[in-house]
Parts: C-alpha cells; sequence; structure tokens
C-alpha cells in the first residue's frame, strides 16, 4: 500500500479536507486499492512518511523539502488535484 | 443489580469510551468492515487519552509562567491558547463535550435540512474545541443532565451555521462562487474586516501589489511559531520576576533562563501531543459527517478551514499577521493601564485569524482595509477574552483561555443569558432564534419563487 499524505500548518483542517479529496479522487482513479491518504503538519511530516506529498502554494517553500511533492494553486478544487495525482502516478 | 449498574455508569462515564461508542456506532452504521472498525474506534479512544495526558504537561509549564508573571508585574497574564485550554477541562468536562460535539453536529445537519443556510461546518478541531467551552460554561452556571445537552447542542449548531452564514456575502465576491464557505470561528472578526475594509478601502490598491517578505513564512509551522513565542514569552517574564525569586520557589536552584527556556519548549512538547490527540479523534468523525451531509443535506455548502482563503490574498496573509499582532500588543498595555487581567498576544490566533482578515479587508478595500481589518481583530481578540474568563467557571482563573472571536462572543452571550433570564430561558431563547431562521427560510424561498416566475 502507497501512501499520499497532505500537509498543512496546523495538520488540522485543511491538509485533512484536502486528504478526503485525495480519498475520493483515487476511488474515482480507481486506484483505492494501491494508495492510501493520511494528513498531517509541517511540524510532524518528513520525507520517509509517505510516497506522494500534497500541500497548497502558500506552503509550498516551507514544504519544499519533501520529494515528489504536488503544489496546489487551489486547496479547494479536486480537478486539479486529481490531474496531479494522476500525473505522479503514471509518471 | 446496582453493582452490575455502576460499572455501566463508570464505563459509559468515561468520555474517552463515549467517543469510542461514537465512532463505533457511526462506522456500524456505515457498514465499514471489521479491522477498519476496530482501527479506527481504538484510535479515538487513544487521542482522547492523548489530550487529557498532554493537559499535564501544558498545565506543568503554564503555572510557572503565571507565578512568574504575577511576581513581576503584579498583575495576571493569560496566553490564549484553545488547545491548552481545552487539555484541562477535559478530564472533567470531557463526557458532556463528546456529547455535545456529538448532538451539535446532528443540530447543524437538521438546521441545514430545514433553512436555507445550508452550510456544513467541516472544521472538525474548531467543533471540538467550541463543544467543550460550551459545556464549561453551561455546567458552571449549573445546568445537567439533557437540558445541558440539548441545549448545549443547539448553541453549537447554531453556531455551525451562523458564522459560514455571516462571512459568505464576502467569500461570493472572493471566490466568484457560491460552493464554498468558510467554517472558522473567528468570523465575527472576518465580517468586521470585510465592513472596515468598505468603509476605509475606497480607492486603496490590493495588498497583492506590494512587494512583501516571505520571511516570515516559516512561522507557519505552528510548532516553529508556537516555541518561539514561548521562549520569548518566558524569558521576559523570568527576567521581570528575577533570578532569586525563580531559583528559589520554582527552579529548585536550576538558573533561571535555562529552567524557562524548558518551559517554553515543554509548552511547545503538550501542544504537539494535543494537537496529535485532535487528530486522532477526529479522523473517522469529520469524513462520517461529511459522508452523512451529503446524503441528508441537498445542495449543502461545506464550511471549510481559514487557510482556503489564503491564496486570494498571499501578501494580506503577511499584512494580516503583524498588523493584528501589532494591535495585540497595543491592546496589552491597554489592558495593563487599565488594571485588567493582561491577554498576551499568541502568534497562532494573530497569525490564523489576523491573515484571515486581512484576506477579507483587501476583498473589500485593498490594503488599507487588510491593515486596518487585521488591526481590528487584534484588538477585538484581546479585550473579548477578558470578558469571558468570568463565565468559565473554575476555568477562569486558568493561565489560559480560549482565542477566538467567536468563541469569545458565544461564551459572554451564554454566560450573561443564562445569568440574566436562567437556564431555560436560554435555551427558549436559542429556540428562538432557531424559528426566526426557519421562517426566514420560508419567506425567502416565496420570494425566490416570485422572482423567477
Amino acid at each position: 500500500m502507497k501512501k499520499i499524505m497532505a500537509v498543512c500548518g496546523s495538520g488540522l483542517g485543511s491538509s485533512f479536507m484536502v486528504e478526503m479529496n485525495i480519498t475520493e479522487v483515487l476511488n474515482e482513479l480507481g486506484v483505492s486499492d494501491q494508495y492510501e491518504a493520511s494528513h498531517t503538519s509541517l511540524a510532524d511530516v518528513t520525507s520517509g512518511d509517505a510516497d506522494i506529498f500534497v500541500t497548497g502554494l502558500d506552503l509550498a517553500d516551507s514544504a519544499s523539502h519533501l520529494p515528489n511533492l504536488i503544489v496546489l494553486n487551489s486547496l479547494l478544487d479536486k480537478e486539479e488535484l486529481k490531474e496531479k495525482i494522476q500525473e505522479k502516478i503514471n509518471g | 443489580m446496582n453493582g452490575i449498574l455502576k460499572v455501566i455508569v463508570d464505563f459509559l462515564s468515561q468520555p474517552a469510551v463515549l467517543v469510542g461508542i461514537i465512532v463505533l456506532v457511526g462506522l456500524l452504521l456505515q457498514k465499514k468492515s471489521t479491522d477498519v472498525i476496530i482501527k479506527s474506534t481504538l484510535k479515538a479512544m487513544v487521542g482522547f487519552v492523548v489530550i487529557s495526558a498532554a493537559a499535564g504537561v501544558i498545565v506543568g509549564s503554564l503555572d510557572p509562567f503565571g507565578v512568574m508573571f504575577q511576581e513581576g508585574f503584579n498583575i495576571s497574564g493569560v496566553i490564549p491558547n484553545n488547545e491548552a485550554v481545552v487539555a484541562m477541562a477535559i478530564e472533567e468536562y470531557g463526557t458532556a463535550t463528546a456529547l455535545i460535539m456529538t448532538f451539535g453536529m446532528i443540530a447543524n445537519l437538521f438546521i441545514a435540512r430545514v433553512t436555507k443556510y445550508k452550510y456544513i461546518f467541516l472544521t472538525g478541531h474548531h467543533t471540538l474545541y467550541l463543544a467543550c467551552m460550551i459545556a464549561v460554561i453551561l455546567v458552571s452556571a449549573g445546568m445537567t443532565g439533557v437540558h445541558l445537552i440539548f441545549t448545549g447542542s443547539l448553541a453549537l449548531g447554531l453556531c455551525m451555521v451562523l458564522s459560514p452564514a455571516i462571512l459568505q456575502p464576502f467569500m461570493r465576491k472572493m471566490t466568484g462562487n457560491d460552493n464554498v464557505a468558510l467554517g472558522h470561528f473567528g468570523g465575527v472578526s472576518y465580517a468586521i474586516a470585510g465592513y472596515i475594509g468598505k468603509v476605509v478601502g475606497k480607492g486603496s490598491k490590493s495588498t497583492e501589489e506590494m512587494n512583501v517578505p516571505k520571511s516570515v513564512s516559516f512561522l507557519r509551522d505552528s510548532v516553529v511559531s508556537i516555541s518561539l513565542t514561548m521562549v520569548v514569552l518566558y524569558t521576559i517574564v523570568a527576567l521581570a520576576a528575577g533570578q532569586e525569586f525563580v531559583e528559589t520557589t520554582l527552579s529548585g536552584g536550576t538558573n533561571f533562563i535555562i529552567y524557562s527556556l524548558m518551559q517554553a519548549l515543554t509548552f511547545a512538547a503538550g501542544f504537539i501531543l494535543i494537537q496529535n490527540g485532535v487528530r486522532l479523534v477526529l479522523a473517522e468523525i469529520v469524513p462520517a459527517f461529511k459522508g452523512i451531509s451529503n446524503k441528508l443535506v441537498p445542495n449543502s455548502k461545506p464550511a471549510l478551514d481559514c487557510p482556503i482563503v489564503f491564496p486570494y490574498a498571499q501578501n494580506a496573509v503577511i499584512v494580516g499577521f503583524i498588523s493584528s499582532f501589532i494591535g495585540g500588543v497595543v491592546s496589552m498595555f491597554a489592558l495593563g493601564a487599565m488594571g485588567l487581567v493582561i491577554i498576551i498576544p499568541g502568534v497562532v490566533p494573530h497569525f490564523f485569524l489576523g491573515a484571515t482578515s486581512a484576506v477579507f479587508g483587501n476583498a473589500t478595500g485593498g490594503r488599507r482595509g487588510a491593515i486596518l481589518g487585521s488591526f481590528a481583530n487584534g484588538v477585538i481578540i484581546s479585550f473579548l477574552p477578558v470578558a469571558l474568563l468570568p463565565v468559565l467557571g473554575n476555568l477562569g482563573i486558568a493561565n489560559s483561555t480560549f482565542s477566538d472571536t467567536d468563541f469569545a462572543l458565544l461564551g459572554i452571550f451564554l454566560g450573561k443569558v443564562q445569568e440574566f433570564i436562567g437556564g431555560v430561558g436560554l435555551t427558549g431563547l436559542l429556540i428562538g432564534i432557531l424559528v426566526i431562521m426557519i421562517i426566514l427560510s420560508a419567506t425567502s424561498k416565496n420570494v425566490d419563487g416570485n422572482a423567477k416566475a
């Protein structure tokens, strides 16, 4: 099982919403048996925690040490998320 | 027979068990698989225990802060921090908190279903913290049993709908659509910032045309910002209290600066623990709530955490933090001059509320709106907690309190109403507010219908 982790400042609100969107996207892409989503804070995250990381544009600099980082222009846009996750999974 | 009854009561009156049962029922209703049910139920229970356990850590580091502050400045100082105060309250008020949170979310679904206010409040940690504050205030005023849970849940449910509702006109303007709402209990500050922007903003350019240094963005990591502020605050307070006082009464001989540094870091450690606990508790509750709301409330609008508006004005985020913090510092001196309890500006509330206020102020009134709107927020969140403290009962004397605008406003409202017209009167008033919302929805539906026809 590979992991996709959403990251935000406090690890409580925004990243949790993004995690729920990731779960939906994984279902839509039909890969929910290969990937699982979770969320955490900038303070807790380390590069080994997941295979792919997702964060917002406003935290892109603070999270730049993470490998396979997806930066979302809008935390709410599920289409953008879907596109970018698909890219990472296929590439 | 009494023996068995006592065991059952003991079992259910453990808040952690209660949370476990709530999650368990939720998962059973969703027909999840056994391994998911076991995993998630256990995690939620452990999360709750983590929060209570961390209370000891936070209190242990806040107590010496209070003692040193009193010694140094001859006045009490309070650090507003939701996590700290919730952890302190959860031991005594955990059962009421868990029940008010559960039924409050059901009240949110009900209100969204029967009125035109279709907001579903999905910022789970704020729901938990507000449920806790409501429990403390109502219990302190003597409310018990079903009356307590009913009134508390109704108050929470109303707040979960009304806070996003007053912000929606601004959100529509900012996002260009009506699909998403803001669910963050700084709501009144953001609305005020929006109105201030309207009044003062004529001709003011957007913050996004300014050059703002990005160097403070590392403060977005809440552990960094908390430990940094705490180290500065503890050092100042230790210096004010004096080396001799600290080393003889508190530190047991350890150098006073090193002692303060360790206490500051201990506070940050407690904060991390609590956030992890909250994350474990909410992991199943929020997605279930979202899933149910999608089914039960057609056309519902999710009300989401405040960083969703940050991309609309990234410079305003930085400007807002700084301006709000300055407002907090000015207010701190004003409170001191008036001889009131000092509310020490915390980086976390000033960051999130200040930034969001500035985004709203910028949307209606450019950089002037952003600066003045967030400054107003800084003043508001410094003065309101002073009025909140007396209604918090035995938690009013703690060295920490709730930090965000809507918490303080709702808290003062609940406390004062109950003081003047009693608990039953308060319940009646809340039902009255709901009835008015239902009537407003019914009449405006007709208006909409006419407009279409």
